[in-house]
């Protein structure tokens, strides 16, 4: 690993000045970060940790809306959203390990867009609003393919804001060796609809199956999307799985989804 | 340099880090506590385990800058002063939870950290728990069985395999 200069502002506004300089990136849990830099991936030349802002840290649900700071950790999610969003709390309490859910935050997740990650698919699936220092980003607008999103640099994850659904479930078929997703699937069932959200799958990243969302809107049963399938073009073959064996598992877990929602 | 000072086992310590250190390289390299292993050195296998504020972190994953102002618990804090092994340790010892021993650190402090929260885990939940712990040795099940009975559940109806 490069050196780097290492600060810890304890505000957004601190953060995001120490973020303007040159070469400055922001660290979360570090838990994606530090890898990259010990194969010299990256090289910042100065990292600016968001551990130390309370204000960007914690769970609230308020009128239907579920409200998580951006430096929240996984685990304090599984903990504190399993009473007002079980489906969320429940990818939380699956991600990599203890130890990684106890340092890896939600604004790091989402801004890193791991193709095989989970909270992307939970942020696409609910329709959540990503906030940062600077505006509101709709999910449907943030994700930009692998490893890229609509953030710009500097710009930081202060909150992701997700309308609880009526029902909801997120279905991880684990790649054991990495434990992240070979293939997920997020099923929201909510007021304006079904969203359906696939991550693992394509090499556009996480995507939304509008197929079966309109299938399902008007009949939320496994019967509804019995026959339909995504197309084995486009999603990801790597020696875990062809794209065949990818677009298989996208119809599989989407059932399972359905049925552990309704 | 950037000077920290942490709680290391009960007792304060401080030294001067790069922004680049890693948590396990300081307990290791500066405060010589080599108990705390590492293995993969990608966060990967869990050997590098220990405690922060009282919660499990990968050491290999961790800066030490961030662990500036934090308490940090490590194997060698587990013991009692006199080398009496605490309740894991030694039922790590009695089931022979260890071959090489090599991920037996990050073992005892996974399960540390788990019986802290579920006093008494099932199997089921242990195998859930330490599944960022990797062992080349064992093959698990006396880890496992360890584990029950450190937290007090009878484990004689488990064969040994
Ligand atoms: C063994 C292991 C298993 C894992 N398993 C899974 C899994 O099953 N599912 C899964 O989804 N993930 C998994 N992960 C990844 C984990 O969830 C990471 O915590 C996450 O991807 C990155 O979050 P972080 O807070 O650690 O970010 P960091 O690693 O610190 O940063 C990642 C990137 O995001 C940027 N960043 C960080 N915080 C912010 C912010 N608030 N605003 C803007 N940019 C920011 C950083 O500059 C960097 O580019 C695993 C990781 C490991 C090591
Ligand atoms: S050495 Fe840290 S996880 Fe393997
Ligand atoms: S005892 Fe050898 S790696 Fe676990």
């Amino acid at each position: 690993m490069y050196n780097f200069e290492f600060v810890k502002p304890s505000s957004i506004d601190e953060a995001v000045a120490a973020l303007g300089e040159d070469e400055a990136q922001a660290l979360g849990g570090g838990q994606t970060l530090i890898p990259t830099l010990k194969q010299r991936l990256a090289r910042p030349a100065r990292l600016v940790s968001l551990s130390g802002i309370a204000e960007m840290k914690g769970v609230g649900a308020e009128g239907g809306v579920l409200t998580i700071g951006g430096g929240t950790s996984h685990a304090t999610v599984a903990a504190e959203a399993a009473g007002s969003y079980p489906a969320l709390a429940a990818l939380a309490g699956n991600i990599g390990d203890p130890a990684v859910r106890n340092r890896g935050t939600i604004g790091g997740s989402l801004a890193n867009n791991d193709p095989s990650a989970c909270y992307p698919a939970a942020a696409l699936g609910s329709g959540a609003t990503i906030v940062t220092n600077a505006r509101e980003i709709a999910a449907d607008d943030f994700f930009k393919g692998m490893f890229t999103t609509a953030l710009e640099e500097g710009e930081i994850i202060t909150a992701v804001r997700f309308p609880v659904p009526q029902a909801a479930n997120y279905q991880k078929f684990e790649q054991p060796a990495s434990r992240f997703a070979l293939v997920g699937v997020f099923v929201a069932r909510g007021g304006d609809g079904v969203r359906v959200a696939v991550t693992g799958a394509s090499e556009e990243g996480v995507f939304r199956w509008s197929e079966a969302e309109a299938a399902l809107a008007s009949d939320f049963s496994t019967g509804a999307i019995e026959g339909l399938s995504v197309p084995a073009d486009g999603m990801i073959a790597d020696l875990h799985g062809s794209k065949a064996y990818r677009a298989h598992l996208v119809g599989v877990l989407t059932r399972r989804a359905v049925s552990a929602a309704s | 340099m950037i000077q920290v000072k942490m709680t290391v086992n009960g007792k304060e310590k401080s030294g001067e880090v790069e922004g680049r250190t890693l948590l396990a390289s300081f307990l290791r390299d500066t405060l010589g506590l080599t108990g705390t292993h590492v293995g993969c050195d990608t966060g990967q296998c869990g050997a590098c385990t220990v405690h922060v504020d009282g919660v499990a972190v990968k050491s290999c994953n961790m800066l030490a800058a961030e662990a500036d102002g934090a308490s940090v618990d490590t194997i060698e804090g587990q013991a009692a002063p006199d080398g009496t092994l605490n309740a894991i340790q030694q039922a790590f010892q009695d089931h022979h939870g260890l071959q090489c021993g090599f991920c037996t650190p990050g073992m005892v402090m996974s399960a540390a950290a788990l019986l802290k929260d579920n006093p008494r885990p099932s199997e089921a939940e242990i195998r859930f728990h330490l599944s960022g712990n990797i062992c080349r040795c064992t093959g698990y099940h006396n880890i496992v069985k360890a584990i029950m009975a450190a937290s007090g559940q009878d484990v004689s109806a488990i064969a040994a395999e």
